[in-house]
């Protein structure tokens, strides 16, 4: 087994006090932001960002990836304790979590939250350690013209697969993928909508798009509706969980994350889906589904499991192939392509310290958000008491700070208000921000693919279309574009069991 | 753009018609145009190695702008609405605050006029203080208090420590 050698290794690098520390701080920031409102781990991998150029990328990602995995943890919190889930990742886990908080199990709606995140971590990780050398095999083989129809199903998925209004989701994308085009093409070095501007002539970076669409467009739209009154916190104790509570817990912790790993892994999946699933599931296989609706833990645990399970799936397809299937993600690939890396199938071949120290950082770092959330959830729970003013007042500080440090010129400051009105109008109207940031990231790679597809063809438009991996990718956007067509048609109306996403590509 | 009036389509007030989305819509058609305008102004230059060339990209993506600001307006039409995005902090129920966030952006300008002259230790500060007025603090001396000591520690932290770019300005030397 050469990745067991390989994860072994990556053990090696990360139990080095330096690595340890900065596995800690991800945790330790994923949790406080996650529980924080307004202010998410996309967001917060967003302004580190320009602070970590001076980093050892390694230690960067290991940060990154533990706050990625706090923030599902932190989001929990929230949901059980203040009814308003922290992250849209636990929107479900507040449908029972909140109640079984109002009957007085607030400490077992934690404990059974944490301990599920800690068991889906935990397998979600040991998977991605099996699966993506696998999908890089796959991966390998891939040439241009595959990846770019890869990249139009993750356009397709992010727009059309989530949300409700399909038209609001490609408008997103459509103006995410015009901020991509801005600057000097990379090919034959003509401007592109610079305005004669030369100060867009590098494009617009990412992190001035992510900082002003998440940080402060929601401080924005936040300040137009705050809420003058604080909502109610319910005081809890210690989590803890008795006997009955591990036996109604550990199938659904179990059932959560084989839901949450797959459809993290595509495009599209994200956690809101699984989360739901499994709440679903969950309803349908009680032995008391009468409590649904009243704190049954089954509805906290099972969700609370495939979320965190589908923050390692996402790991997939980004170590594995480069393909981002949600806005943190989406960040940290375009930091591996901020230190020069290309990320892609030949990323774990290059880069394996990097990789596999990462993996393994994800082992070490569930275990320490474990040990953070259980004893000290009364502790998180206070954050929730900062004065509004100075929490958003905050975040546009660490906006302005992270925006400004990219390229040290005020113009980017401009630009960053501009793409803040921008994320008010996205929540204004109700348009998502995902297929927005998908993007921007994804639109110039997606260009090149495109253009080297036809450089491959000589020209010819047939060498866009490639071989039986892309058709496959065609026929599915196909689909997913045709969907209401086809409903139409159908006589009657079935119930919508979702089966249009098909599961990974890979084996 | 948008009309206060409308500006209260929350999960519990009844769906009104939301007018205001027409103006997303011709947003939209205005990118699009925008693109096909800078598109057309590209000189086209292909080569052996790269038969594509500059244009096409900006061209499509342009047309489909025009055609989704097209469907979108249908929508809109026959009463489409988007949801407005909820959160802890937000009460859909209430009216847009339009006065908090003007004075937002205004503050949020000015430090973006003063951030080279004046440094990031001073901006930043003034930075959080202002944002925190404008959401409703009032304890302005804690709030100033706040802003310097945050201003501080990035400073050090991240400038001095981690090499960061943050201009000391008219501090520089003191710092």
């Amino acid at each position: 087994m050469d990745n067991l050698n390989h994860l072994i290794e990556g053990f090696g690098h990360v139990l080095t006090p330096m690595n340890l520390l900065f596995a800690l701080i991800g945790v330790t920031v994923g949790t406080a932001v996650g529980v924080l409102p307004g202010i998410g781990p996309a967001m917060t991998v967003a302004l580190l960002l320009p602070i970590t150029y001076g980093l050892e990328p390694t230690q960067a990602l290991i940060m990154f990836a533990g706050i990625f995995y706090g923030g599902m943890y932190g989001g929990s919190t929230t949901s059980i304790l203040l009814n308003t889930p922290g992250e849209s990742a636990s929107v479900v886990t507040a449908l029972e979590g909140n109640k079984m908080a109002k009957s007085g199990r607030a400490a077992q709606a934690l404990a059974t939250a944490a301990i599920g995140s800690f068991v889906a971590g935990t397998i979600g990780t040991a998977l991605l350690v099996l699966v993506m050398p696998q999908v890089v095999a796959f991966a390998i083989n891939l040439g241009s013209p595959e990846l770019l129809a890869i990249l139009l199903v993750a356009f397709v998925g992010a727009s059309a697969v989530l949300g409700s209004s399909r038209v609001r989701g490609f408008a997103a994308l459509l103006v995410g993928l015009t901020i991509g085009v801005v600057g000097i093409d990379f090919v034959t070095g003509q401007q592109r909508l610079t305005f004669g501007q030369p100060m867009l002539a590098d494009g617009i970076d990412v992190v001035v798009v992510a900082v002003g669409i998440f940080a402060v467009g929601e401080a924005l739209w936040v300040a137009a509706h705050l809420r003058r009154k604080a909502a109610t916190v319910i005081p809890v104790g210690r989590p803890w969980m008795g006997r009955e509570d591990w036996a109604r817990s550990w199938k659904p912790w179990l059932r959560g994350t084989a839901l949450g790993f797959p459809f993290g892994a595509i495009p599209a999946g994200g956690a809101e889906v699984p989360t739901f699933l499994s709440y679903l599931a969950e309803r349908r296989l009680a032995k008391h589904p009468e409590e649904f609706g009243h704190g049954a833990i089954e509805g906290v645990a099972g969700p609370e499991a495939a979320n965190n399970a589908s923050a390692a799936g996402t790991l997939v397809p980004l170590l594995a192939i480069g393909l981002p299937t949600n806005a943190t993600a989406a960040i940290m690939l375009s930091a591996l392509q901020g230190w020069g890396f290309e990320p892609g199938p030949f990323l774990i071949d290059k880069q394996p310290v990097l990789v596999w120290t990462l993996v393994a950082s994800l082992f070490v770092g569930n275990t320490m958000l474990l040990l953070l959330n259980l004893p000290l959830a009364p502790t998180w729970a206070k954050l929730l008491q900062i004065p509004r003013p100075y929490l958003y007042a905050g975040i546009l500080f660490f906006a302005t700070m992270g925006a400004y440090a990219v390229n040290a010129q005020p113009f980017d400051l401009f630009l960053l208000l501009a793409l803040g009105l921008v994320g008010f109008a996205l929540r204004r109207f109700g348009l998502p921000v995902l297929p927005l940031i998908i993007g921007v990231i994804l639109g110039p790679l997606a260009e090149k693919h495109g253009r080297r597809s036809l450089q491959l063809s000589g020209g010819d438009l047939s060498g866009l279309i490639g071989g039986p991996v892309a058709w496959v990718c065609y026929a599915i956007i196909a689909g997913v574009i045709l969907w209401p067509l086809i409903g139409r048609l159908l006589p009657g109306k079935r119930p919508s069991d979702r089966d249009h996403t098909p599961t990974e590509a890979s084996a | 753009m948008s009309d206060p009036q409308v500006d209260t389509t929350g999960a519990a007030a009844k769906p009104r018609e939301d007018r205001a989305q027409y103006g997303v819509c011709a947003a939209l058609a205005g990118l699009g145009v925008l693109l096909l305008v800078d598109a057309a102004s590209i000189r086209h230059v292909t080569s052996s190695n790269d038969p594509l060339g500059p244009r096409p990209v900006p061209i499509v993506l342009g047309v489909l702008l025009l055609i989704t600001a097209v469907a979108y307006a249908i929508d809109v039409w026959r009463g489409g609405v988007g949801q407005a995005e909820g959160g802890e902090d937000v009460d859909l129920g209430s009216r847009a605050d339009w006065k908090t966030v003007g004075l937002l952006i205004v503050v949020f300008g000015a430090s973006a006029l003063l951030i080279q002259p004046l440094g990031w230790v001073i901006t930043g500060s003034l930075l959080f203080w202002g944002c925190a007025y404008a959401l409703g603090n009032e304890h302005h001396v804690r709030g100033l208090a706040f802003g310097i000591a945050l201003a501080l520690t990035t400073f050090y932290g991240f400038a001095i420590g981690l090499g960061v770019n943050l201009p000391a300005g008219i501090l520089k030397g003191i710092l």
